[in-house]
């Protein structure tokens, strides 16, 4: 079983690294939305301070989310998703599997750079090691939810807009939980509520959403 | 040739009462289907008959809108990991990775499946098949009856006992044709099953059955 799931992962990978430009795209896009905000509001460094952990964590939504469309539709288009589901595995692990590949080449990645987009809005050290625990914990949250979304929009015309339409509201609970962790830092407090919460919807995520997301794609090639 | 025996034993395959609506369409209803080892069946009829819907419903693809399938006497969706362990479907997408090497597509298919051999199994096969020094070739180079080619050659090493194809001659050449219509008499001969649609001639000795599926009708 283990040897399947590996294969799925490796294949998966070495898609990814044939095609650089999609899980580059992704970081670009993160880094640049973070990068645009000091230009809009302006150089003062405690306005900065202020609305880095938000702007860190909205941004990483919206960067996670171009990059979901692509998770299914490619297998979808040409008949793998339908060999997927002929795998004797059950198609919940496969899916997970699947799952964790697009964090290791989309979430991580963003968690890897938020210390130097952190720095470049004022955060001080302390804070930017909470941000990247809570981004840490959070961005598997985003991948898994957008999985669902994913799967729901299969061969749906315009489907990266609803799949942003049906999950950004499901976003809200880890971005609160993110900005807030770093927030409660920044006034002094400790992080440990907020990263408990995330740690806890990371396996509720974990738990609930592969069967979900498995069920999905089966209703969408019936 | 390399021909290992199959992953699991042949059993009988049965479907009862199929119902299909497609659209407002009835497709077919009521329709009963048997297949013991080494037997071999033809779907025929015309364009929109149901003969893709009927297969991927056969597959486990898609749930029949009544009726059930049995394999071993078991509801498909029952087997404990999936019609996948009994049965290989090729439909009319040939589920190639573009980016992957010809080799590589069969490999990762083949390691994902549990059917995984060496490679130099995947190399005879690819020779077998007419794409000897194909195999380091990423797949978007290849022309459509070669995808077709290494389609079939995966589902050839997955050493299921049922093999169910749609349309498995599209796009490919009579000297391949040939090679096919060999290996699926081998298939048949040791024991394994075929479903099959094609607007071609099916030349297999043994038990063969045919099945019609007549032009639809417009439900009530």
């Amino acid at each position: 079983m283990t040897a399947s799931l590996f294969a799925l992962l490796q294949r998966d990978l070495v898609l990814t690294l044939r095609r650089p430009q999609d899980a580059l795209t992704v970081a670009g896009f993160f880094v640049v939305v973070v990068a645009l905000f000091p230009l809009g509001i302006g150089p003062d460094p405690e306005v900065l301070r202020t609305v880095a952990a938000g702007v860190l964590w909205v941004a990483a939504l919206l960067a996670v989310m171009l990059s979901l469309e692509r998770l299914f539709a490619d297998d979808y288009r040409d008949g793998s998703l339908e060999q997927l589901l002929l795998v004797p595995l059950p198609l919940a692990l496969l899916v997970l599997t699947r799952t964790f590949g697009h964090w290791l080449v989309a979430g991580l990645p963003l968690v890897l750079l938020s210390p130097l987009l952190g720095l470049q809005l004022g955060l001080e050290a302390r804070e930017i090691g909470v941000l990247m625990l809570a981004l840490l914990l959070g961005t598997p949250i985003l991948s898994l939810i957008g999985a669902v979304g994913a799967a729901l929009t299969l061969g749906v015309r315009g489907g990266g807009v609803l799949i942003a339409l049906l999950i950004l509201p499901l976003y809200v609970p880890p971005l609160i939980l993110g900005s807030g962790a770093v927030d409660a830092v920044m006034h002094g407090s400790s992080a440990q509520a907020h990263l408990s919460l995330l740690g806890a919807l990371l396996i509720f995520a974990l738990v609930t959403t592969p069967w979900a997301t498995a069920a999905a794609v089966r209703i969408m090639l019936d | 040739m390399n021909q290992e025996r199959f992953l699991h034993p042949p059993r009988e395959f049965r479907a009862r009462g199929l119902a299909v609506e497609r659209g407002v369409r009835l497709l077919f209803s009521a329709l009963d289907l048997t297949l013991n080892p080494g037997q071999l069946l033809q779907v025929a009829g015309p364009n929109g008959s149901g003969k893709t819907t009927l297969l991927r419903m056969l597959a486990g693809l898609s749930r029949p809108l009544e009726g059930t399938i049995f394999w071993d006497g078991q509801p498909l969706e029952r087997l404990e990991e999936g019609p996948g362990t009994c049965l290989a479907y090729l439909g009319h997408q040939n589920a190639l990775k573009d980016d992957l090497t010809t080799l590589e597509n069969l490999t990762y298919a083949g390691r994902l499946d549990g059917s995984a051999g060496s490679p130099d199994q995947a190399l005879v096969m690819l020779d077998r098949l007419g794409l000897g020094g194909y195999e380091e070739v990423p797949a978007r180079y290849l022309s459509q009856g070669q995808k077709r080619r290494v389609a079939l050659a995966r589902l050839l090493l997955q050493k299921r006992p049922l093999w169910i194809l749609d349309e498995p001659y599209a796009a490919l050449d009579v000297h391949v044709i040939e090679v096919l219509r060999t290996t699926f008499q081998d298939h048949i001969d040791r024991g394994g099953m075929l479903i099959i649609t094609t607007h071609q001639i099916v030349d297999i000795d043994g038990d063969c059955q045919t099945l019609e599926l007549a032009p639809s009708q417009r439900s009530a």
